[in-house]
Formats: C-alpha cells, structure tokens, sequence
C-alpha cells in the first residue's frame, strides 16, 4: 500500500514537471491555513507567485470576498509586512479588519479614478518587494493586461489578488486560480441565538495543473476551518434530539 | 561676521524710469499726479520740476502755475513697489538679501555681510553698484553701515561719506536730523517743538521718558538705528540653498534631452546633500523656454531621499507635464523642502517586512507623483464608536497607532458610504426584524444579533441616535441593518442598510 501511494506521489510529479510546472527552488512550502484546500493545488502548496481571481456574483457577496481575503492576508501579512489595496469605489471598512487579525494600518489603500490607472497601480505594486499582497477590485482585465501581471508577480513574488463583480467582463486571463466566495447561512453553536462566525462556500473554479473543488469554511476567530457534511450532520442530529 | 547693510535711494525713481521709457521728455519738466478728494495731487516731481519749485503733495493745478510748460503725467498705485521689486531683483546680483525699503517706498535694503570682499572691498562695491545703476539711467545715493536704520539715514541725509565704517554708526548719526530715524510726521513735528533737531540731543535720554513722550514705535526706530534692537528684512527672494542649474548650448526639446538634464541635475544635487547628510522632500524643476514661459514640475517623497535612481523616478512620471514649445535653454533644479536622512545600515539582506521599508516608501512616492497624494491613504483607529469615524487618515506611513484596533464589537466588512433606506417588518419595543426589503428584494430574517445602540456626537451633529442589528438572511447573506430614532416619538423612526458582513 505505501510503496503504491509513493507510486502514485512520484507519477503526479511527473505528470506536473510534463505539464511544465517547475517547483520554484528554495520556496519554503507555507501552509496558508487553507486545510484541505491547499492540496487542490499543483504540489499541495498555495502559490504565492500567482495571480488569485475572485468573482462576486452580487454586490452582496462581495463582503464574503472581502473577509476571505482578510483571512488569507492575515497569514500574509503575519510577518508585520505590507499590502496595498486598490480600487475605484471602495467600501471595504478598515476596523472589520481586525477581526480577521489583520492590521488595518499595515493596508495602504490606493483610490483611484478608473481602471486603467488600477492595472497600473496594480502591476508598480506587485513589482514592489517588501509587500506582503496586492489586493485590486477591477473588472476589465484583459489577456494582455493579466500577462502583464503575471510577469511582474514571477519577478517578484508577491501574491496579487483581483476582485472581480461584473461577470459580463469576465474574460479568460492566465490567473493561477478563479475563486468563487458565497455566504453561506451559519451555524451558531448548540442553540445558542444570533449569528455564528462567518461561513462561506469557497469554490475553486479554476486552478493550473491542479483539482477544482467546492468547500465550506468558516472562520473561527483566528483560523479557517473546514465544515465537512457530516459535521453538519450531526449538528443536525443534535438540534433534532433537542 | 560683522553684519553690513547698504541702503539704496532712488532719488526719483519715477521720474528716471519715465525718462527711460520717453527720452523726448528730457528737456521738460514734468510731475505724476494721482485723484485725491476730487483734485489732482502730484506724487512724484521730476528733477527740473523740483528746480522751479514743485513739490509733492501739492495740487496739479497749482504745480502748473508756478511752472508753465509742466507735463502732469497719471500715476498708478503700486507702481513704486512693481519698479523697486524689479529693481530688487536686478540687484541679487550684489547679495542674496534684497528687501524693498517699506517705509518710503524709493529705495532698497541689501544684507551685505560677507559679500564686500568679493567685490574688491567696500569702496570698489559701491562704486559698481552706483555705476551700474546709473548706466541704467537711475540716480541714486548709497551708503553702507552696520544696521539698516543707520545706513538708511546716511544714505538720505549724510552728508560726509557714504562709508560708515563698522562700529562708527553711532558716531554718524549723532550729526543727523531726527528725519533720518523713518519716524511719523506726527513724532517729527513734536520733536521740532521740542527743539531736538540732532538725534545727539535726545540719544542719552532714559528710555522712559522718552516713551512717555514719542511712544514705543519712535523708541523701536532708535533702537534699529543704533543696533540694539534686530530689524528683520522682507527678503525678496528667499535664498533657496539647493540649488543647481543647467543651461543648454541648444534649446532642449526631446523627452531623451529632458531626460539627460534632469540626471545631470540630480547627480549634482545629490551629491551635495548626500555630504550634508540631508535628504529632499519636496524639489521643484523649472525649464526655461526659448519664448519666455517658464514651466514647472513639483515632486514630493514621503520620506527624506538622495537618490538620483529613485528621485529621476518622480520626475521621470512628470515629465509628459512638461511642454518644451521651441525648446527649453536653462534647467533649474531647486530643493524646496530638505530633512536629514538617517542611512541606515546596509544589510546583507533587505528582510526586513513593513511598512518603513525602503521600496515601499519609495512605491508609495511614485502612486502619489502619478496620482495625488490624495489617493493613497492609511487609516489608524481613533476612539469614536459612531461608524463612519471609527478611523482617521493616518499623516504618514511612518506614524505608529495608539490605540489597538476594536474586535469586541461585530463591524460590518463593507460600509455603505451612506446608508440606504429600506422597509422593514419588526416587533416593537427592540426586537429585530422580521423580514425587510432591500433594492426591491425580499429577504426573511432567519438569525439576528442586537440591538446595539450608539449615540450620535450631539456636539458634532444633531440627529437620532443608531440601534444596530446583524441579521443574516435564509440565503445566509449577512447585513449591518440600523434603526434610527425611537418608535413613537415625535420625530418619525427609519430603518437603513448600512453595511454587508463577510
């Protein structure tokens, strides 16, 4: 059985190293807290040297947007680093960041007038070392402008996170992955009143070399964690008991 | 260094620039004359004019028949001032302090300290100033002493030389009428009763007895005169003290050109703050153009910086802003705003994480170049509950917050800019709501937190206090709803959206 498992390990490296993704050399494997998330990944590592789409459907998923990123920033930013956050119309409430352990004052916050001054805010940042993130909410990115991107992400290695809300200007662009966040009802602890921590079906549409799946995480205070059905199902087998 | 003054007056400084202008009025005497109460009053008198008696503040009228023949000219308000300033900016040649004389508006003050030597001494400097002027067709006195009173004075009333030789000040002016001391008319005339027509005879007198009399202004004076009280001069230009120039063999008109003389400037500039340990924060690049424009671009940097790579950057943003026309001669390169730059140790690896960091720094200096410093922000927390001043822009990247940030109470993870009316079902007293409608949707409310009530700063603004709620709905969207003002009260109640939760 092991040597069969070491089998297969060897054959997806394989198949990855044929499909021409080369593990970056010296690149510490982080964990970014994701669980079982990360495994869909090329190598079972979150790819820091990436761009990260996430699409909303509705302005009013874009605050799920908002605090998955919060949390995934809050293990990137954990070094005291960095991050810059661009937009046109920004609605993103500093203060609620901190309840994703996110120092809102490490967040350098860029208004700008149009899209075209993001794309290069955008990529002047991602060139930037010293950063922990590039967090961009813009629509219109084209094949060319995401090359671009993702040039100046290889070169430098800081992770660029995109938010996209209109899916009528949803292009196919060389991103690494394409997210989808949606809120999803949560559950507060043994029938105890109000709103749980927040809960969301996290959706990976598309990843390089890697396994797009569906998951349902939550956000306990400090950490992700993964909601698996049958946990759901005993919840439900409690309340009914009760 | 022993500070000297020189003092310039312009004898007829009106009359000399309208002979400039119109040599054919050489040979007539003629008088600038300014509307005063429905007459004509004469402001200014040429020399032959002054020969046959004519006199400032007279009438034109009677000016006229003392002198037949006399041309009464139109004087402007402000004309002195623009001609001395002109004046003022001709003479920088001479030394770098240059005010205009505010008292009687027809001279010039020049904060000479340091600079006699240069010209061979003071004898061999104020011979060239008087030349040169005069070349020009002014007629001017000049004199040279230890402080601006006395100067000023020995130029309008000495009689013996024009070289005050330092210290001898006091001696000099022991000699002159009390008019040599920029005093009222009011103060004259008292002292002219009084019989004092030498400053000799009332210089000893105790302080108080002459406050008693003539006021403090006339003991400032004094006191300017013979040195015991400093006199601060309105310096023209202020003396930039980085500064470099670039003046081009050919009018400049590529971008490559441009280019080449910004890195010219910079290495020069660079190089002198780097030896002063001081870094620029704000510079200013003027090109002069052939057709006489000046045009000008501004950086700043969020932190104090002497490098040419990271400075040409900013620069290097602006210069579409830049318009040559035919093409640009002179390049000038100023440092408006300096601050010493700590160099910090290089390491062998730059990992140090922050926000300090010198590549962001110098990121955060070209998005402002580009964009504004309007569009960068950073926010720290201040301790206000009410939402939307829960935080304020930070000054500078490099300010530290005092306070942590609040986790004890749910924020919404996206505020409305401005919070939106929507319909809601609810229980009274405090329940939250039932169901609501938002943007023309229904939405039952399945879990709820709240309320929780925040007041309005009553001495900011007036209005209703807040009932915040968290609700999320069967869809599991979460929203931030409020309630403003009490059921039933005299003022009606609302219910708004103010926010979405992750």
């Amino acid at each position: 059985m092991e040597a069969k498992l070491e089998i297969l390990k060897k054959l997806q490296q394989d198949l990855l190293l044929w499909q021409g993704f080369k593990p970056a050399e010296g690149e510490v494997a982080d964990c970014i807290g994701l669980g079982e998330i990360e495994a869909a990944f090329p190598g079972g590592v979150f790819p820091r040297k990436a761009i990260h789409e996430f699409i909303c459907a509705e302005p009013d998923q874009a605050a799920a947007t908002d605090g998955f990123i919060g949390g995934l920033l809050s293990v990137l930013m954990a070094d005291g680093a960095g991050c810059v956050w661009i937009s046109t119309a920004r609605r993103l409430f500093p203060p609620s960041l901190a309840a994703f352990n996110v120092e809102a004052d490490h967040i350098i916050f860029v208004d700008v007038r149009n899209e075209k001054e993001v794309l290069w805010v955008m990529e002047e940042a991602l060139r930037c070392e010293g950063l922990a993130a590039v967090v961009a909410e813009v629509d219109g990115v084209s094949l060319v402008e995401s090359r671009r991107l993702q040039l100046a992400v290889e070169q430098q290695g800081t992770p660029g996170l995109i938010i996209r809300k209109d899916l009528k200007r949803l292009v196919a662009g060389v991103s690494t992955a394409r997210w989808k966040i949606s809120p999803v009802p949560s559950a507060s602890e043994e029938g105890m009143p109000g709103v749980g921590f927040p809960r969301w079906q996290v959706q990976l549409l598309k990843v390089r070399s890697g396994m797009p799946g569906s998951w349902t995480l939550e956000w306990e205070g400090d950490r992700f964690v993964q909601i698996t059905p049958q946990k759901v199902l005993v919840q439900t087998v409690q309340a009914k008991v009760s | 260094m022993r500070s000297r003054f020189i003092s310039i007056w312009f004898r007829h400084l009106l009359a000399d620039w309208q002979l400039i202008r119109r040599p054919e009025l050489s040979g007539l005497p003629f008088v600038f004359a300014a509307p005063d109460h429905g007459r004509m009053l004469v402001k200014a008198v040429s020399p032959l004019a002054a020969e046959q008696g004519v006199e400032t503040g007279m009438a034109a009228a009677d000016a006229k028949a003392i002198c037949p023949g006399l041309e009464v000219l139109d004087d402007k308000p402000g004309r002195a001032k623009k001609l001395l300033k002109g004046l003022g900016e001709y003479c920088i040649r001479y030394a770098p302090i240059v005010a205009i004389d505010e008292f009687s508006m027809d001279g010039l003050i020049l904060d000479v300290s340091g600079c006699a030597h240069l010209w061979g001494g003071e004898r061999e400097y104020l011979k060239e100033i008087v030349s040169r002027l005069k070349s020009k067709g002014y007629t001017v006195r000049l004199a040279i002493a230890d402080t601006p009173g006395a100067a000023w004075a020995v130029s309008r009333f000495g009689k013996v030389t024009p070289l005050v030789a330092p210290g001898g000040h006091v001696e000099t002016l022991q000699a002159l009428p009390p008019e040599a001391l920029r005093l009222e008319e009011l103060t004259l005339s008292k002292l002219r009763k009084l019989g004092f027509y030498q400053i000799k005879s009332f210089m000893g007198m105790p302080r108080s007895v002459l406050r008693r009399r003539f006021g403090e202004a006339f003991l400032l004076r004094l006191a300017q005169a013979l040195g015991t009280e400093p006199e601060q001069l309105q310096a023209l230009q202020q003396p930039v003290p980085f500064r470099e120039r670039l003046a081009c063999l050919e009018p400049i008109k590529t971008r490559t050109g441009i280019e080449i003389a910004i890195t010219k400037l910079l290495e020069a500039l660079c190089k002198r703050l780097q030896v002063e340990g001081q870094g620029l924060r704000s510079g200013v690049l003027t090109g002069y153009r052939i057709d006489g424009k000046i045009v000008q671009v501004v950086i700043g940097t969020s932190a104090a910086s002497h490098s040419v790579a990271h400075l040409f950057k900013l620069f290097q943003l602006k210069i579409d802003q830049i318009k040559p026309a035919l093409g640009i001669e002179l390049f000038e390169l100023e440092a408006l705003k300096v601050a010493p730059v700590d160099v910090p140790q290089e390491a062998l690896w730059n990992c140090k994480p922050g926000l300090d960091n010198k590549s962001v720094l110098q990121l955060i200096d070209r998005l402002s170049g580009k964009l504004g410093a309007a569009a960068v922000h950073r926010y720290v927390p201040e301790a206000r509950y009410w939402p939307e001043r829960a935080v304020v822009q930070a000054g500078s990247l490099t300010e530290v917050r005092t306070r942590d940030w609040c986790i004890d109470k749910p924020r919404p993870t996206e505020l409305l800019p401005r919070p939106e009316v929507i319909q809601v079902m609810a229980l009274i007293p405090d329940h939250p709501p039932k169901f609501f409608i938002y943007k023309g949707e229904h939405h039952q409310v399945m879990k709820a937190d709240g309320p929780e009530r925040i007041e309005r700063e009553w001495w900011l603004d007036a209005g209703e206090h807040r009932d915040y709620y968290r609700v999320e709905d069967a869809n599991g969207r979460r929203y931030w709803l409020y309630r403003s003002g009490h059921y039933g009260s005299n003022q009606p109640f609302q219910w708004f959206v103010h926010g979405f939760f992750a």
